[in-house]
C-alpha cells in the first residue's frame, strides 16, 4: 500500500562492457556471425582509405596551405588580432561551462583540444596562442566553478558584446595601412575565418529575422502578415544560389554611381535573409505545438499579448524547436560553401585555388578530405552542442 | 546606412528574382559562351548593360590614382593562369600582366589588388566598376567586344584546341595518331574543328564521342583512346588531375582560335591605351632582349633610338599615355618582359608547361607583333 503513491524509479542494468558486448553483439550463434561479417565488411570498406591516408596521401599540401585554409589571405602581421578574439571567445566558453554544467566533471576536457593541435607541425607563433587557448579555457573554467554567481553577469554580456568585438578586431580599425591595428580588407579575408563570420554573423541575425517573421505570419494585422507570408514564401522558392548570384551579379547594376557594398557583406545579408525565411517556419511550427491553453492561462493572468508571447510562449516554443534550429544553424554553416561559387575564399573557395597551385595540382583528395574533416569536426560540434542543451532543458522529457 | 541600404536592396532584389530568372532562361543569341574552363554558363547580363562605373576619357587613371592601387579582376582556379599561392599572393600569367599595368602607372608592382571573379559575374563587375580591368582568360569574340560593353585591349595568350596524347606513345605530331581513337566531346566547337583538321590533314581516325567534359577526360585516363582534345589551358588544368599528370604531353599543335586577352570597359580611351601599350610593352621587352636582370644595364648603354623611346630616355612616350616617360622601365624591372612572364607561369620549368606555339614573336613564327614605339 505504502508504495502505491510514490512511483519508484525504473529498473535499471548494471552495465559493463563485458555485458554490454555478450548482450549487443554474441547474443547468439547467427549474431555473433553478424558482428564478425560486419566487422570484416567495415574493414574492407576502410582499408582503402586508410592505405591511401597513411602511405599514399601528400599532406604537403595541407601542411603549406594551412594559414591559407584557416585564415586565407589575412595579413599575416595582423593575425594577432584574430587571436585575440578566438582567446576571448574560449575563455567565455570556459567560464561559461564552469558556471552551467558544474555537473559535468569531464566538460573541460574539450579546452585540452587547442593543446593538442599545437602538437601539429605549425610554426612557433601558433604554437605558442594554441597553448595559450587550453591555458585560458581551463582558467575560465576553474574560475567559473568557484565563482558563478559573481561571474554570471560578467560572461552574459562577454556573450552579447562578442560578435561586435570579433568583427572590430577581425576588420581593425586604424587607416594607416599598417601596424598591429590597421583595417584588413574584406576581400583578404578567407578559409575557415570567413566561413566562421559568415556562419555567426547568418545565425545570429537571422535568428531575430526569423521569430519576427513568424510572429508576423501569426500576426492578425493583415499587412504584417501578408508581408510576411509573401516574404517567407518567396524566399523559399528560390534556391540559395540564386540570392547569392543576384547579391553579386545584379546588386551592383542597381546601384547608384560609384556605390560598391562590400561582397563579404552582400554574402552575408544574403545568407541572413535566405536562412530567416526557414528560420521563421520553423518557429511557427513550435508556436503552433503551444496549446491554447497557455495562451488563455496567461490571459488569465492578466498578461498583454505581448508579454504571453515573450514570457510564456515564445520560451515554450524556442526549446521545443531546439533540434530543428541545431539542425538549422548546421545547415546554414554548410551553406556558406556556396559563396565559392560567387568568388569568395571560403574553405571551399580557397581549397580550390591551392588546387590551382602549379605545386599541387591534382590533390584534389587531400585537400577536400581536409576540408570535409574541419566541416565534420565544426558541425559534430554544433551538434553534440545542441543535444547537451536539450538535454538541460530537458527537450522531451517533460 | 550602408547596412541598411544593402538590405532594402536586397529585398528588392529578392523581389526581382523571379522576374530576372525568367528573362535568364531564354538567352539572346550569343549569350551563352563557353568559359575557358570547362563549364558552359549562360551570361545573366542584360541587353544592353547598365553602366554605372564613372567613364569618360581619363577618368579611369585618375580613380585609380586617387585609390593608390588597381583593382584588377583575375581568375582564381587556373593552374598557371591565376591562383593563389600558399603565401597568400596571387600568382600566374594574367596574374603578373596586372603587375605590369601596376608598375606601369605608378613605379610600383605592389600597387595592385586583385579579386577573384567569376566567369558569371566578370563583365558585370567591370560594367559597374568594381575593377578597373579584367585579366582572366576571356575569349576575344564579337558580343563581348560590343554588345556586353567591353573592350579587348590585346591578345596575351593565343589559345586553341589542343590535342594531349601519353607521353610513352611517342605521337608527336596529329599525322601521328593515324588509325587511333581520339576522346572528344561531343556537341562542341571542339569535335568539328577536329573532324576539320583531321580531314584536312587526310588522318583517319575514330571519334570516342562523351557528353561532357568529366567523363571525356575519365576515357582519356582509363586508357580507352590514343589523344584528348580540347583547349589548351584547359588540357594543362585537366592534365593537372591525372593520376601521373608527367607521364602525359600536350602536342604543339593548335586547331582553333581562343584568342584570349584583358578587356576594359568601353568609353575610357586613355585608359584602354594605357592597358594596350603595356601589353605591347611587354612584347617589345622580349623583341628587344630587355629583361628585369639587363634593364639597368640596357638603359644605361641604350643606342638603339627605339630602346631608348621605349625606355623613355628620349622623347616623351609615357606622357603621351598620360604615365611617366620611365612607364615602360619599371615593366621591366619589376616584372619582367614577355618570355619572363610566359616562363615563370607556363615555361618549361613548371608543372604547368604549354609549348610557346603562336605565343612566339612573330621573328620566331609566332603572333607576338609590337608596333613601334615613336
Amino acid at each position: 500500500m505504502t508504495n502505491l503513491n510514490s512511483a519508484l524509479p525504473p529498473l535499471t542494468e548494471q552495465i559493463t562492457l563485458l555485458r554490454w558486448l555478450r548482450k549487443n553483439l554474441f547474443g547468439s550463434w547467427y549474431d555473433a556471425l553478424l558482428t564478425v561479417l560486419g566487422l570484416w565488411i567495415a574493414y574492407w570498406a576502410v582499408k582503402g582509405f586508410l592505405t591511401w591516408a597513411f602511405t599514399a596521401a601528400k599532406w604537403d599540401v595541407i601542411i603549406l596551405n594551412l594559414r591559407l585554409i584557416m585564415i586565407g589571405q589575412y595579413p599575416l602581421e595582423q593575425t594577432g588580432r584574430l587571436w585575440l578574439w578566438l582567446a576571448f571567445l574560449v575563455l567565455l566558453s570556459g567560464s561559461s561551462t564552469g558556471i552551467w554544467a558544474r555537473e559535468s566533471k569531464y566538460a573541460a576536457v574539450v579546452f585540452l583540444l587547442p593543446g593538442l593541435l599545437a602538437l601539429l607541425p605549425f610554426s612557433t607563433e601558433p604554437r605558442v596562442w594554441l597553448v595559450a587557448l587550453t591555458a585560458i579555457g581551463l582558467a575560465g573554467w576553474v574560475i567559473g566553478r568557484a565563482k558563478p554567481e559573481i561571474l554570471k553577469r560578467g560572461v552574459i554580456a562577454g556573450w552579447v558584446i562578442s560578435l561586435p568585438v570579433i568583427i572590430l578586431l577581425t576588420h581593425g580599425f586604424s587607416e594607416s595601412g599598417t601596424g598591429f591595428w590597421a583595417v584588413a580588407k574584406t576581400t583578404l579575408w578567407g578559409g575557415l575565418l570567413l566561413t566562421f563570420l559568415l556562419t555567426v554573423v547568418a545565425i545570429l541575425f537571422s535568428f531575430p529575422l526569423g521569430v519576427l517573421l513568424a510572429l508576423g505570419r501569426r500576426s492578425e494585422l493583415p499587412i504584417v502578415r501578408w508581408f510576411s507570408v509573401a516574404y517567407i514564401e518567396l524566399v523559399r522558392g528560390v534556391p540559395l544560389i540564386t540570392i547569392l548570384f543576384m547579391a553579386q551579379l545584379m546588386l551592383p547594376l542597381f546601384l547608384p554611381e560609384g556605390l560598391t557594398i562590400d561582397r563579404v557583406l552582400r554574402a552575408m545579408v544574403g545568407i541572413t535573409l535566405f536562412s530567416a525565411a526557414y528560420l521563421a517556419e520553423n518557429v511557427r511550427g513550435g508556436l503552433q505545438a503551444i496549446p491554447r491553453g497557455q495562451f488563455e492561462a496567461a490571459h488569465a493572468l492578466g498578461l498583454n499579448s505581448a508579454q504571453t508571447m515573450v514570457f510564456i510562449i515564445l520560451p515554450q516554443a524556442l526549446r521545443l524547436i531546439i533540434p530543428i534550429l541545431a539542425g538549422q544553424f548546421i545547415a546554414v554553416f554548410k551553406d556558406t560553401a556556396l559563396v565559392a561559387i560567387v568568388g569568395l575564399f571560403d574553405l571551399v573557395g580557397i581549397g580550390k585555388t591551392v588546387l590551382a597551385q602549379p605545386d599541387f595540382i591534382g590533390l584534389q583528395r587531400e585537400v577536400y578530405a581536409f576540408i570535409s574533416l574541419i566541416y565534420w569536426v565544426l558541425s559534430y560540434g554544433m551538434s553534440h552542442l545542441s543535444q547537451r542543451l536539450e538535454e538541460r532543458l530537458g527537450v522531451g522529457k517533460r | 546606412m550602408r547596412k541598411l541600404f544593402a538590405f532594402t536592396g536586397m529585398l528588392i532584389v529578392a523581389s526581382l528574382v523571379l522576374a530576372a530568372c525568367g528573362g535568364a532562361a531564354t538567352p539572346a543569341p550569343g549569350q551563352t559562351v563557353t568559359v575557358k574552363e570547362t563549364v558552359v554558363v549562360t551570361v545573366v547580363a542584360p541587353a544592353a548593360p547598365v553602366v554605372v562605373a564613372p567613364t569618360g576619357y581619363g577618368v579611369t587613371l585618375e580613380t585609380v590614382k586617387a585609390r593608390g592601387a588597381l583593382i584588377c579582376g583575375v581568375n582564381s582556379q587556373v593552374p598557371g593562369f591565376g591562383y593563389v599561392d600558399a603565401n597568400g599572393n596571387f600568382s600566374g600569367f594574367d596574374v603578373d600582366y596586372c603587375r605590369a599595368l601596376a608598375a606601369a602607372i605608378f613605379g610600383d608592382a605592389t600597387k595592385v589588388e586583385f579579386r577573384p571573379v567569376t566567369a558569371a559575374e566578370r563583365f558585370t563587375a567591370l560594367q559597374s566598376g568594381e575593377i578597373d580591368i579584367l585579366s582572366r582568360n576571356t575569349t576575344w569574340s564579337t558580343v563581348r567586344d560590343t554588345e556586353l560593353g567591353n573592350n579587348f585591349v590585346h591578345t596575351t595568350f593565343y589559345d586553341g584546341q589542343g590535342m594531349m596524347v601519353p607521353k610513352d606513345s611517342g605521337v608527336t605530331t596529329l599525322q601521328d595518331l593515324e588509325g587511333g581513337t581520339i576522346c572528344v566531346q561531343t556537341g562542341t566547337t571542339t569535335e568539328l574543328n577536329l573532324a576539320d583538321v583531321m580531314a584536312a590533314l587526310g588522318v583517319s581516325y575514330t571519334p570516342a564521342v562523351f557528353d561532357d567534359a568529366d567523363s571525356t577526360f575519365a576515357a582519356y585516363s582509363e586508357g580507352r583512346c590514343d589523344g584528348v582534345t580540347t583547349d589548351k589551358s584547359g588540357l594543362v588544368a585537366r592534365r593537372t588531375v591525372l593520376a601521373d599528370p608527367s607521364a602525359h604531353v600536350i602536342l604543339d599543335v593548335t586547331m582553333s582560335k581562343e584568342p584570349l586577352g584583358p578587356l576594359v570597359r568601353h568609353g575610357d580611351d586613355q585608359w584602354f591605351d594605357i592597358a594596350q601599350w603595356t601589353v605591347f610593352a611587354l612584347f617589345a621587352g622580349e623583341e628587344f632582349n630587355i629583361t628585369s636582370a639587363n634593364v639597368d644595364s640596357v638603359k644605361a648603354s641604350a643606342t638603339a633610338p627605339e630602346v631608348k623611346r621605349l625606355l623613355g630616355l628620349e622623347g616623351d612616350l609615357g606622357l603621351k599615355l598620360g604615365l611617366t616617360n620611365d612607364w615602360a622601365y619599371y615593366i621591366f624591372k619589376l616584372v619582367g618582359n614577355y618570355e619572363e612572364v610566359y616562363n615563370r607561369n607556363l615555361g618549361p620549368d613548371t608543372p604547368t608547361y604549354i609549348p610557346r606555339g603562336y605565343n612566339s614573336l612573330y621573328t620566331d613564327g609566332g603572333l607576338l607583333y609590337a608596333p613601334p614605339f615613336r
